[in-house]
Formats: structure tokens, sequence, C-alpha cells
């Protein structure tokens, strides 16, 4: 077979590639660049090795951060994987109710992210806020500015409010994908609605609720803007989650070089789990 | 073990989508209902399972009145176009599913589905999920878990339709076979006329929402009870002409005409309409009244062994099938000849008029 060379294709790719370089490549290097440099100011710089990646893997302060970072994202896909899924089950396949729901569901997701902190914030006020006002006049001492549980709750919350339709709308978009043959096949064999949603909804759910998780996942694993205004981190650190961190070392502090490495290894934990997460949800799907 | 719909209709709303019906299906060959999309075979077929509540009448199967028993407790069984198994089943579990919801022990599962395996060619894939199989190997998994517990109803809504063409030819030829030692209902939906056909057995003709007739294959083919019925029934479609008889003579809109013989002999004059096969319409003379008829030709299609020539007559597409090849030139005015004996002849309301 003869193999038609043809490189002028090769222009062809060359806008992406400026483009990708541009808004990924250039200011990854230069945040490689960063990591692996010491600077006492003026604009010079001397050669630190992986001194700051040393640093920040040693520090009790960015495995705080990381504890807390794992402890958000994976309360909250606890809540709402499950959560979203069962909301999807009980929405309506056809007729009127089923535009309704689907933007009443998407709503939340059309708010921008700092509109929803302040709304939280003003929401929860214990004195007041709706939810805080009201959590105090039914005799419980909430109070999110000044104890962490409070924060954590409204904090979980509040993502649970704004995310959990995402998984919502790919689980119903699974969900919808199922022919009809296949509720009739189980309702000609008997089937109870629990092996109903066990053996036919879920594993035709699987592929969108792997998505879905991977989503979640990689956006709750990089919230800055949300729990910014909500509680800035507070009270004490108790919800500085990683990004937050991040900006307070990088703008707070203007550590570059450690703020560079933290940015590195956040990346690649993101990275790596991501894979992890995929790799495992779809070996089952080899099987 | 019969099942017998009494006056079935099915309307949702303001659509009419089953007008009143009634049929006494009968095991021994399968029982096929033949139309064309949207003609309301599939609506059919789930009221007979009872998976669609009926707007009027009743279903009786062996003489007691089913109509109100939900679907799990008929011993029905169903497949369908899509492939529809468990997704995250082996085929074994897949086969296994309905004896398993009946309760039935290890060792007779493992037997029974082991005998299913083995006469749908399954045995080797056992192990494996649907995904991992081919379109036909599903659609034989399929099959096998409807046919495993020998339901008293089995019902087959286009099974073949999204297989290809060596695959639907070899489990057209299986099917009969698969049903021939069993006692019960098989329904089985089609498209094609050409299953009908194969399948021998009874066969209804369904024009949107109507059984426009029920019979015995063959004779449903040979003698249609009307021009809708002839049309459902016939591919490529049946050609249809408006004549005229005067006299002893029958004449096209474009001229041509003939002698009548046989049944059109006893029409009496007047406005008819004609019905005659591609089949009867050949490039040389064929049968035992071949007239002569001539169009400008629209398409042609030569395949290895057949030609199937386009037609323009008297203001309608013709169709000519024929064994062999006879190129003919697109556009060109061809002479073809029609076996008019062949023919059949429809009253002004589309009735065949039997003489």
């Amino acid at each position: 077979m003869n193999k038609i060379e043809n490189q002028k294709a090769w222009f062809f790719v060359l806008p992406v590639l400026l483009l990708v370089a541009f808004n990924a490549i250039v200011p990854l290097m230069t945040v490689v660049n960063y990591s692996v440099q010491e600077t006492f100011g003026d604009n010079t710089f001397f050669w630190a090795g992986v001194m700051w990646f040393e640093d920040v893997l040693h520090s009790e302060r960015f495995h705080a951060a990381l504890g807390r970072q794992m402890l958000f994202t994976f309360s909250i896909l606890a809540i709402e994987i499950p959560l979203g899924v069962a909301i999807a089950l009980t929405m309506p396949r056809k007729g009127f109710w089923v535009p309704v729901c689907l933007v009443l569901m998407a709503l939340p997701l059309l708010i921008p992210y700092n509109v929803v902190g302040a709304m939280w914030n003003i929401f929860a006020l214990p004195d007041i806020g709706l939810l805080g006002r009201s959590l105090n006049a039914l005799g419980f001492d909430y109070n999110f500015t000044r104890q962490p549980g409070d924060a954590w709750f409204t904090l979980i919350l509040m993502d649970v409010w704004h995310w959990t339709s995402l998984v919502v709308l790919l689980a119903y978009a699974g969900l919808v994908s199922i022919p009809d043959a296949y509720y009739q096949a189980a309702k000609i064999d008997g089937a109870k609605p629990f092996a109903i949603f066990r053996y036919i909804q879920l594993p035709k759910m699987k592929r969108v609720l792997t998505i879905a998780v991977l989503l979640r996942f990689m956006d709750s694993f990089m919230i800055y803007t949300e729990p910014f205004v909500l509680t800035g981190g507070g009270p004490g650190n108790s919800t500085t989650l990683l990004s937050i961190d991040l900006v307070k070392i990088a703008l707070g502090q203007f550590d570059l070089g450690p703020a560079a490495a933290m940015s590195l290894i956040y990346f690649l934990i993101i990275l790596l789990m991501s894979w992890v997460f995929y790799t495992v949800m779809m070996r089952n799907e080899a099987q | 073990m019969t099942l017998e719909l009494i006056n079935v209709s099915k309307r949702v709303g303001a659509d009419q989508h089953i007008y009143p019906t009634d049929l006494k299906l009968e095991p021994g060959g399968i029982n096929i209902l033949l139309g064309t999309t949207l003609s309301g075979k599939t609506t059919l077929m789930q009221m007979m399972a009872g998976l669609d509540p009926l707007t009027t009448g009743s279903l009786r199967f062996n003489g007691q009145d089913v109509t109100r028993t939900p679907v799990q407790k008929r011993n029905v069984s169903m497949v369908y176009q899509q492939f529809i198994n468990y997704p995250n089943f082996s085929v074994f579990e897949n086969i296994a599913s309905p004896l398993r919801v009946a309760g039935i022990g290890e060792d007779e599962i493992k037997r029974r589905v082991g005998e299913m395996a083995e006469l749908m060619k399954l045995t080797p894939m056992l192990d494996r999920r649907p995904s991992e199989l081919s379109g036909g190997q599903q659609q034989r998994t399929a099959m096998a878990r409807a046919l495993v517990k020998d339901a008293d109803l089995v019902l087959l809504d286009e099974p073949l339709a999204n297989l290809d063409f060596k695959l639907r030819e070899e489990l057209r030829d299986e099917l009969p076979r698969l049903f021939a030692d069993r006692n019960c209902v098989v329904v089985y939906a089609t498209t094609e006329p050409v299953e009908a056909l194969l399948f021998g057995g009874h066969t209804a003709t369904l024009h949107e929402g109507r059984v426009t007739q029920f019979g015995p294959t063959g004779e449903v083919y040979r003698k249609p009870r009307d021009l809708v019925s002839a049309e459902v029934f016939s591919e490529p479609p049946i050609n249809h002409a408006d004549v005229m008889k005067a006299g002893d003579q029958i004449r096209l809109s474009d001229g041509t005409s003939w002698t009548a013989s046989g049944i059109a002999a006893g029409l009496g004059d007047g406005a008819y309409k004609l019905g005659l096969r591609p089949h009867h319409v050949t490039p040389k003379p064929s049968g035992q009244q071949s007239v002569e008829v001539q169009g400008e030709v629209l398409v042609t299609e030569l395949s290895g062994s057949e030609s199937v020539i386009h037609f323009k007559l008297g203001g309608k597409t013709w169709v000519s099938q024929s064994h062999g090849i006879h190129p003919v030139e697109v556009g060109a005015r061809e002479v073809l000849y029609a076996d008019v004996s062949e023919a059949f002849y429809f009253d002004a309301s589309g009735t065949r008029i039997t003489g």
C-alpha cells in the first residue's frame, strides 16, 4: 500500500497548537520554572532543585489542607451521587412536567460561583439569614462563622445544593436512553422494582455515572470561589481547602517557589486520582 | 392452546391505534403480523402480552378470560427488535433469569440452560457478557431466554430487523425449526413479506391499525381480500392501475387494451382497479395472457440473478421483476409484457372481485 505523503496537513494543526501553547503549555511551564527556583526579590532567581517539592510534601500545613480537601470531596461525592440518582429516578420520563423539572434542575447550575457563595453566606447568617436564624430558632446552636462543624455543614450543604443537579441531569440522560423494551422484558420476567434498578437501570447508567463521578471529583477537588466567599477558609483554618491554601501562599505570602511546587503536586494528585477512578470504573465494564 | 382476541381495540387520546380486531391464534406454525412501520404490530403484540391495557374488548387464553391478568402471571415471553439482555449478567445467567424468577432448582436450571444454549449455538459463549457478543449472538441469547421457560405465548417483535443480512438469513432458517415441536402460540411481527412467505403458518396483514386479512399465509398471498392487503403483502410493491371494462375489452388509461378472460370476463362494464404483482410483468412474454405494455424506464436494479425495472405506465410507476439480467436504459421507452391472467381486480371500495 502506498501512503500518500502530505506534510502540508500539519499547517491545519498549527492554530490549535498555538492556542494550547498559550493557554496551557506556556503557563504550566512558567509554574514548572518557578517551582525549581528560589528568589530573594529584584527579579533574580537561583536554582533550588526539588527543595520546594520536598518542603511541600513534608509540610504539616499541606497535609492538613489535603486531608480537608479529601474529606470535602468524598463527602460531597457520597451525598451527591446517590442523591442525584435518586432524584433522577423520580423524575417523569414523558409529558408536561419533563421540561419543567429539567429547567428547575438546571437552575442552580446557571448561577455564578461567587453568587452561590454570597447567597449561602447571607442565607446562613445566624442573625439575619433564613437558614441560620431558623436553625437557631429551632434550638440549634448554629453559627458557621464561629464553629468549624457548622462551617463544614454549610459548605457541604451549599455544594450539594449547587451541584447535585449535574448528577441528576446526567443520570436522567442515562435513564431515558434505556429503551422501553428493557422495562417490558423485566415486567414479563416479573422483576421487582429493586431488581429493575439493580440489573437494568444501574448498569445502563454506569457510563454516565462514571462521567458524573469524574466531573464532580475534579470540580470539587479544585473548588475555590464558593468556600472562599462563604467562609474564607475559616473559622481558623478549618475549611481551608487546598486551593484556598494555595492562593494564601502564592498571593498572600508571595512565596512563588513553594506555591508553584504545590500547584504541580496538586495538579498531579488530580490527574492521578482521575485516572484511578476512571480505570477502576471502566475495568468492571471490560469484565 | 389458543389465544383469542375479541373486539380488541386501542385508543390513546384522540388517536385510534388499533381498530376493533378479532383474531384467533393457534399453536403449530407461526402467526405472522405483517405490516409497515407504525401499522400497529407492536401495539397489538403488547396488548396480547398484557403489557398494554386494552381500550375495548377481551383476551381469552384457552377459553379463559385473561384480559386483566398481569403479564408476569400469563407465562408470556417476548423478543424485541433491540437485543434486550441483562447487561451485567453472563449469557448463562441471562438465559437462566426467567427460571430463577420461577424458583426452579439449580440442577434443573443447569440442564435446561445447557440444552437451550446447545440449540441456540451459544454453548461456547455461556460465560461472556452480552456486550462481548455479536449482534446475532445477543439476539440468540434473548431468544434463548424467551424459549427456556416454556411460555404459552411467545411474541417476536421484528427480532431479525437489526441484524445484518447474513445473520438474518441464518436465523430465519432456524426459527421455524425452534418452534416446530412446541405447544405454544407463536406470534411474529415483521415488515417483510418474504419472511411471512418463508415461515408459512398464518398471516395477518395490518394497515394503519386494522387487520385487513387473516388466514393461512399462502392463501392471504394468493387471494388478497382487498387492495390494501395485497399492497401490504407484496415486495416490490404491487402494481396498480385504473382500468375500464367495456364489452369484452379492458383498457388501461394509456390506451393499452386486451380481451377480458377469467374473472375479468364476468365483470360488468365500468371502472375497476387492477393489481398485478411485479413478477408477472416481464421483459419477455410469459404466462397465459401476455399483454404488451410500454413505458419510460425510471430506475433499474440489476442484482446477480434478478432484474427489477421501474417504469412509467399511465401516470403510475410500475415495477417489473424477472429472473436473469435484462439490461435496459434509463429514460428509454421499453416494451414489457404483463401477464394479465394473474391480475387481481378490485371494485371502487378496494375489495377484490372473486367472480
